[in-house]
């Protein structure tokens, strides 16, 4: 069965069928263009991203098993392409000063600040002041691999496991980036509310 | 029982059911009977719900659209030439 009369090995990789690829990729193209935006945080960016993982995933789609949950696969090779494309930014050094940073609970700062005197839901209503545009800003404001870790974790839910896959790290390493970044997320969800007046706090009565 | 900044250190991987070897109970147990960890929780959860909004910013606009699947397209067809 491997081989022909003349003892060629035939390649048993089914043969992708016409529109095989599109067909496969269609579905998640929505959902394709979504995560590139949070990860570029800009349109053009994430158009690029999209077009450089498909161009990957196209070569590489022999190798895909599972044609019908091409999802992982998928999210995989638009990350690399991201980390490609923002090599750089992705390279830079992971600070996070120990004392300010991980000290800063956004839940308590919200309690002890009370940015909405007489509202008995302080907390959701600081949240509602994020719509899908700021957050997106906000999320800007992370280092990429931090960004990166959040995003496929809390808006995808992928393990860390599977993100450590993705994005060639260590389950550990993708740990400690969830770690700061929920800290970075949470100080630059505080400090956008104070930049842009949103508070209601110290507002003339 | 455990005090709140130890629950509160282990919220997240009890959210993400990463706990691994250190037990959840411990950390059920502080959340039954504490009001501030809870609400912390509680938070938490609301954040992601927050970060998954998703409106006009992250949506497929269809020019996009069309362009991205016209360039799926012509990936499709240069195979077809070169075979």
């Amino acid at each position: 069965m491997t081989s022909d009369g003349g003892g060629t090995v035939i390649d048993l990789r089914p043969v992708a069928k016409p529109a095989e690829f599109e067909d496969t990729v269609r579905p998640h193209m929505e959902y394709l263009y979504g995560l590139a935006v949070r990860l570029c945080g800009n349109r053009t960016a994430a158009q690029d991203v999209v077009q450089a993982a498909l161009l990957r995933a196209f070569r590489g789609f022999g190798r895909l098993r599972n044609r019908e949950q091409p999802r992982l696969w998928l999210t995989r090779i638009l990350t690399r392409c991201h980390i490609d494309r923002f090599r750089a930014e992705h390279e830079a050094e992971e600070t996070l000063s120990l004392d300010d940073e991980t000290r800063f609970d956004l839940f308590d700062k919200i309690t002890e600040e009370d940015p909405f005197p007489y509202s008995d839901r302080v907390h959701l209503d600081f949240l509602d002041l994020f719509d899908d545009e700021r957050i997106l800003e906000v999320l800007q404001r992370l280092h990429p691999a931090h960004r990166t870790a959040i995003i496929l974790a809390y808006v995808y839910g992928f393990t860390a496991r599977e993100i450590g896959e993705m994005t060639a790290a260590t389950t550990g390493t993708v740990l400690a980036r969830l770690f700061r970044g929920r800290k970075q997320l949470e100080r630059g969800l505080w400090r956008y509310a104070e930049q842009r007046n949103l508070l209601r706090r110290g507002a003339p009565a | 029982m455990i005090s709140c900044k130890e629950a509160v250190s282990r919220l997240y991987a009890y959210l993400d059911r990463n706990l691994g070897r250190i037990p959840e109970a411990e950390v059920e147990e502080h959340l039954k009977l504490c009001r501030h960890c809870c609400g912390e929780l509680e938070f938490a959860k609301q954040v992601r719900t927050a970060l998954r909004r998703s409106g006009a910013s992250t949506a497929l606009t269809p020019e996009v659209r069309t362009h991205i699947e016209a360039y799926v397209k012509q990936l499709e067809n240069k195979r077809g030439t070169k075979r």
